[in-house]
């Protein structure tokens, strides 16, 4: 019974928590940029806002144009509760996986490049074929990552793997730091950060995320927002849970390892969405015929760690 | 975890950490780039040999840290730049295969120097292996850029980042007397080099390398 409150509980936390983590993301950019920025509980208020306005759809949008804000945020939902945030006890473990997670990703990706194209406009196929081309290399690299990090704790389950760091057989493993910097330019990629994308432009040429929502309004746009961020405090606490899992609370931990864990979690994903904002002020967009190269070398470090698996004979 | 498997850990963490700026070298397009990674890998050798020498105790590996941290990490790369601007080279890397090609090489060859380092040294112990296999891979990616970069400044770094390669090789191998000298005779090699692109850029200029020639063209004569 306490197992499915958690449940519950995280699967709320990680919706709450989002906005407010891209909220700070912005702050802390908007102040290194010597600006003053918005409060960082600004995207609740536009959320809230895009709730309430009418959602207004294309003439030639068909069903799926509809749908996909639905299947898109769920998908994205979804794949958040998997990720232990501040304990592994959870009534999902056994049923979370890290391919699972990379599949619910494809999911939401799938559709929202789907409804890109759905209405006809030149921007949402080009977005489409943009996100298609990255995902193409993304996913592969996040499988990569996935490999590594299950052949060395045994497990593809993100429990498994955080109890196996958390159990001290693992030391400064050269293949967990390949893998950790793969996994970090899949994020970076995956949610359309800079230096692949620009989450707040709206220049043609180099929007990519943005151009193929363009045509959203109302409440689907909102979704959409949502599930952007949703899944950048998802990658957030997938990274500090598999990398950093000190202080999570293990199955049968007590009230006050939750509080802990729970205290610790916050502070790991603010430390990184910080270490986000900091990176995308210092670095400039990449050319598009660029990306290949980017994710590439997300790719072949994820390679990487794999080979120096076996050199390490950690296998 | 024993002191032991620290010592193995961290030795490891940086003979990788070379590999990477390696791997690195061939990702970049800017010359400055390119030197200024050379000299973060020059920095993570030294950190290695110095490592080397507190593990093995062995007093004469901190000269090899010395020589790489002074010479390689700070004079050369200081030496690239200003060689550079003095002669106004194009600062693009001129590449003679697609950087994505260049570094799936560079992984292929990383996993073919470890398929013939682990068999190879079956019966040493697990840190050669795996400084073998990593130097290995260093040396195997200097000589990839050698061939693969058509600018002389880009071969030249590939040319000291296979040098890299072999004193991590020398460094990581307990009883290894010559280091010192050898990581010296090597530093001439590279100064040679150096010297070598200058005097081809004069001849370049004037058609020869004869000093006479070139005083002719001197404003202040006349």
């Amino acid at each position: 019974m306490i197992e499915l409150l958690i449940e519950v509980a995280q699967v709320f936390l990680v919706v709450a928590l989002a906005p407010l983590v891209t909220g700070w993301v912005r702050l802390v950019k908007a102040r290194l940029q010597g600006r003053i920025g918005a409060s960082p509980i600004q995207p609740y208020r536009d959320l809230y806002r895009l709730l309430q306005q009418e959602a207004v759809v294309a003439h030639s949008a068909s069903w799926l144009f509809r749908a996909a804000p639905y299947v898109t945020f769920s998908a994205v939902w979804l794949a958040a509760v998997l990720i232990p945030t501040f304990t592994t006890d959870l009534v999902l473990a056994p049923a979370a996986d890290l391919i699972a997670l990379v599949a619910l990703l494809g999911v939401a990706r799938f559709w929202t490049a789907l409804a890109g194209m759905d209405v006809g406009t030149a921007f949402g196929g080009l977005g489409a074929s943009r996100e298609m081309l990255i995902a193409s290399l993304a996913e592969p690299a996040m499988l990569m990552v996935t490999f590594s990090l299950s052949l060395v704790s045994g497990s593809t389950a993100p429990s498994q793997i955080i109890a196996f760091v958390l159990s001290g057989s693992v030391g400064i493993e050269v293949s967990m730091g390949l893998a950790l910097a793969a996994l970090v330019m899949v994020a970076v990629a995956e949610n359309g950060r800079i230096p692949i994308d620009n989450p707040s432009t709206h220049l043609e040429l180099t929007m990519v995320h943005e151009a193929m929502v363009l045509e959203y309004s109302g409440r689907h746009l909102a979704l959409m927002e949502a599930a952007g961020m949703v899944r950048l405090t998802l990658f957030l606490a997938l990274i500090g849970a598999l990398f950093a899992p000190w202080g999570i609370a293990q199955p049968g931990a007590g009230a006050t390892e939750m509080a802990l864990g729970l205290g610790v979690f916050l502070a790991k994903s603010f430390a990184l969405a910080s270490a986000l904002a900091v990176f995308e002020t210092g670095i400039a967009k990449m050319r598009v015929f660029r990306y290949a190269d980017f994710l590439g070398g997300a790719l072949l470090l994820g390679l990487l760690a794999t080979i120096f698996l076996y050199v390490s004979e950690a296998v | 975890m024993g002191a032991g498997q620290i010592s193995y850990d961290v030795a490891h963490l940086i003979g990788a950490t070379v590999l990477m700026a390696g791997l690195q070298l061939l990702y970049q397009r800017r010359l400055f780039a390119v030197i200024n990674t050379f000299a973060f890998q020059a920095l993570a050798l030294a950190a290695a040999a110095g490592w080397q020498a507190h593990v093995q105790d062995a007093p004469h590996l901190y000269v090899t840290a010395g020589i790489a941290l002074v010479f390689k990490a700070m004079i050369v790369p200081f030496a690239l730049h200003w060689l550079i601007e003095k002669l106004g080279i194009h600062r693009s890397v001129e590449t003679a295969m697609s950087i994505g090609w260049t570094m799936m090489a560079g992984v292929a060859l990383v996993a073919l120097s470890i398929l013939l380092v682990l068999p190879v040294t079956a019966n040493a112990a697990a840190l050669t292996r795996e400084s073998l296999a990593l130097a290995m891979s260093v040396v195997l990616i200097g000589l990839l850029m050698m061939i693969t970069r058509r600018n002389a400044v880009t071969q030249v770094v590939g040319f000291m980042a296979l040098e890299n390669g072999l004193i991590l090789a020398a460094v990581s191998a307990k009883g290894m007397p010559l280091v010192v000298e050898i990581s010296v005779a090597f530093s001439v090699l590279v100064a040679m080099t150096l010297f070598g692109i200058f005097f081809f850029r004069i001849r370049e200029r004037f058609d020869t390398l004869d000093i006479n020639d070139v005083e002719t063209y001197r404003g202040d004569r006349q």
